[in-house]
């Protein structure tokens, strides 16, 4: 496979996981502002963006959600949808057309005046046709293509993405609420369960640990439940699948992608919550997003970005 | 030219024009054509809603699959969706026998044309042609003198337009031997027209032309220089800027071969690899679908970025073949045009099945006198041009447009011919919820491979603003799907 078609294969999967995870964060934020004993909306939305990793935009606090979603920035939900489509659109030949024809539909409905205009008159359709829309692209994606090496890198691309987002999600919040028990407000336990929402997550948690919401469950089903495909230890393992079935590019560059998700998905494995809280979640977390940036470099070191004199005559 | 007269007040058809162009569907005294019999009473029972409904959806599906080109000289990268007409264009299949006669007999004397210029040069010689005509040739290339192309074959892929004078005859209006497009169109076309009208497609028996990507495959893999089992084979583009590139990844998808772009390839030691996720993979035949001016800047223009250095060192020493070869828009310079009948003659001894549009040679004293004197009845094109740029249009042009063309013929007479304004024939669009007359032309696709194949049909296109004659996509033209029916 073209190493430029791989390179926008993967960015358009990552732009447009960023996209459906901001879009179910803003929305499940706009849900827990209904509440009259919320937290401060401007501290709301401070929180919000340090989890999407963007500067806390200007203006009234009233127009940030939607800033966030149709702002200029590289990192709104419609500039990431016109990324991905981008992305898509410069390897056409290698997206099956169904992915095509689903990408360009939903980039036709949230841009411009037709996006806007929804969002007025309901900003809570608008963020479910943007989840939907990257939903059934995914869906598309897994069942009407070859799982072959160009699936393999939508399948990186996705699940960095999806990890990276849910190690400064927690971050974020662990920061803010540390701890949660019977004592606490019920404002606060509204918090929990808005984290959990964000992630598609409410659900998967009460199947495991019941209703009982307490923050060391919370932390340890979104970073090392197996089977939860929100969790960071769920990315991992399919990081590391995909990762062993691509070619064997450069024997260095690529025994290094190997070693490096290796070793992560092995920190997953054998860790324990308890060990974690105890050592501290931010560090750890830390650690987390960094090796994923280590991974994401390698990835592009070993297939995309190699010198042409290493591999002529190969 | 006689009056308008109207065919019938009946249904879509209700105001439909006759005048002096050939109409496609309607004979002179406005009865339905025999093979246009079934489409005709199909479109009279179908209620006007739905005839409308229907249009809408086609254009749906042509804009959620992204069915797109780029203008040049707009904002960078602005896609407009195609337009398409809903109404087929239909052709009786004894006309496109003779049709398909015509262009085999065209394109192979064409391609013997290129070999012998570009090696003994026998034509120039005979003075068949004057030895000027060519080495003026803005598309000339003299770095491919002697050197020996796979199979012999310079054309790979060739679109030929052709229109239909009133008198009923298709004749040519200009070759299109570097890379032709619009293939895509008429591919993408057919499937969303069939899902338009299929209880009519099927009943009226319309011959297939969806395994035109299968044949260009083979054709390619045939041109291939190496013994292999299964040569690569890879399509250039130059990106998606490129007002054809959704052609390209339509038809690179369809063949299932890499789209490549320039930045892809890489030249070592003469042969063309690759950059994969795997490491360099060996090249073996490009469908080139950029100019030969792009396609090595160390052989041709220096500041291209679009094409690879070393390609064409590769080409030269048999290590990579090109569809179509360097330099054979030669033959479709619009002076060269006006030798093909004597190019046909020359080379296989036989009359033009197909004539050509009556072409004035602006270097030919009688013939430029001639032309300055009756501009405004005249086509005046610059030679090496295409897509409807650079072209004056004599009776739709103000008085100083025609001093202009003057000016610029007497400058420089070789860059100009002109032609007769040829009335081109009308079929019936579907614009505004009425079905209007608007003039059509139509682009076959040939194939030139061990024989020469034609899928049956071509692209239609129409000029969709009243009155134009203008078909181009770049200059508001549309186009139409094409059926080859049994009558």
């Amino acid at each position: 496979m073209l190493s430029r078609v791989a390179d926008n294969l993967y960015w358009m999967s990552r732009h447009l996981e960023r996209a459906e995870h901001a879009a179910s964060l803003i929305d499940e934020h706009l849900n827990l502002m209904l509440d009259s004993f919320s937290i401060p909306v401007d501290q709301r939305w401070t929180r919000v963006a340090a989890s999407l990793g963007v500067a806390m935009p200007d203006g009234p606090v009233e127009g940030i959600a939607q800033t966030l979603t149709f702002g200029e920035s590289s990192f709104s939900i419609v500039s990431c949808i016109a990324a991905a489509r981008e992305n898509a659109r410069q390897v056409r030949e290698q997206t099956g057309s169904a992915m095509w024809e689903q990408l360009n539909r939903l980039f036709l409905a949230v841009r411009g005046a037709a996006g806007e205009n929804q969002w007025t008159s309901d900003p809570h359709e608008f963020l479910k046709m943007v989840r939907e829309g990257a939903h059934l692209f995914q869906g598309i994606t897994d069942s009407t293509i070859n799982h072959d090496q160009g699936w393999r890198f939508i399948e990186l691309g996705r699940y960095l993405e999806r990890a990276g987002a849910l190690a400064a999600l927690l971050d974020v919040h662990f920061d803010m609420f540390a701890d949660l028990g019977p004592s606490s407000e019920l404002s606060e336990h509204l918090e929990w369960v808005g984290l959990l929402k964000s992630c598609s997550a409410f659900e998967g948690y009460c199947k495991v640990y019941t209703a009982d919401l307490r923050a060391d469950r919370v932390a340890e089903f979104l970073l090392l439940n197996t089977v939860f495909p929100h969790s960071i230890r769920f990315c991992m393992e399919r990081i590391q699948s995909a990762v062993r079935s691509l070619p064997e590019g450069s024997r260095k560059a690529t025994a290094r992608v190997v070693r490096l998700t290796g070793r992560l998905r092995a920190a997953l494995s054998f860790s324990n919550i308890e060990e974690i809280m105890s050592a501290g979640l931010h560090p750890w977390l830390d650690n987390v997003r960094r090796q994923l940036e280590q991974i994401h470099v390698g990835i592009r070191e070993a297939y995309v970005d190699y010198p042409i004199e290493r591999s002529v005559g190969a | 030219m006689a009056s308008p007269s109207r065919v019938s007040d009946r249904g879509p058809f209700a105001g439909y024009e006759l005048d002096g162009a050939w109409d496609e569907m309607f004979d002179s005294s406005g009865e339905p054509r025999p093979h246009y019999q079934e489409l005709y009473s199909r479109l009279l029972a179908i209620p006007a809603d739905e005839l409308r409904r229907r249009k809408q959806a086609a254009d749906l599906a042509f804009l959620n699959q992204g069915i797109t080109f780029n203008v040049y000289g707009r904002e960078e990268g602005a896609e407009q969706i195609f337009p398409h007409d809903l109404l087929p264009r239909i052709i009786a299949r004894a006309e496109w026998r003779e049709i398909e006669a015509g262009l085999t007999q065209r394109i192979t004397a064409l391609n013997l044309f290129l070999q012998d210029i570009y090696h003994q040069g026998r034509i120039l010689s005979d003075k068949v042609i004057p030895r000027e005509v060519i080495y003026t040739c803005r598309h000339y290339r003299r770095e491919m003198r002697g050197i020996h192309v796979p199979q012999g074959r310079y054309l790979t892929v060739v679109g030929t337009d052709l229109i239909r004078r009133p008198d009923g005859r298709f004749v040519v209006l200009e070759d299109n031997l570097r890379v032709p497009s619009g293939v895509s169109y008429m591919l993408t076309g057919r499937e969303i027209v069939k899902r338009m009208f299929p209880i009519l497609y099927q009943s009226c028996g319309v011959m297939p032309i969806d395994h035109y990507s299968q044949l260009l495959l083979s054709t390619l893999r045939g041109l291939a220089p190496r013994e292999v089992a299964d040569p690569t084979i890879v399509l250039l583009s130059p990106g998606i800027y490129n007002s054809a590139y959704f052609e390209h990844a339509f038809l690179a998808r369809q063949m299932g071969i890499d789209l490549v772009e320039g930045c892809d390839l890489a030249v070592h030691e003469d042969i063309v690899y690759m950059r994969t996720t795997s490491g360099l993979v060996r090249v073996d035949v490009i469908y080139r679908r950029i100019d030969d001016d792009f396609i090595d800047p160390l052989a041709f223009r220096q500041d291209s970025g679009l094409g690879a250095a070393g390609i064409f060192n590769a080409y030269r020493v048999g290590n990579i073949a090109l569809g179509n070869a360097i330099g054979t828009g030669v033959a479709d310079d619009k002076a060269v045009f006006a030798y093909v009948p004597k190019i046909i003659k020359y080379y296989l001894g036989e009359d033009p099945i197909l004539e050509n549009v009556e072409t004035y040679l602006m270097t030919d004293d009688a013939q430029r006198a001639y032309v300055l004197d009756h501009i405004d009845e005249m086509v005046v094109k610059a030679v090496g041009e295409s897509g409807g740029y650079g072209m004056l249009i004599g009776p739709h042009s103000s008085t100083e447009q025609h001093e202009e063309f003057r000016r610029r013929i007497l400058a420089d007479p070789r860059n100009y011919i002109a032609q007769p304004v040829v009335n081109l024939s009308r079929a019936p669009c579907f614009v505004e919820g009425q079905a209007h007359a608007r003039h059509v032309d139509l682009r076959p696709y040939i194939l030139f491979g061990d024989k020469v194949t034609i899928v049956p049909g071509g692209l239609t296109r129409v000029a969709l603003r009243r009155g134009s004659l203008v078909v181009n996509s770049s200059q508001g033209g549309g186009s139409k799907d094409t059926w080859i029916i049994h009558e």
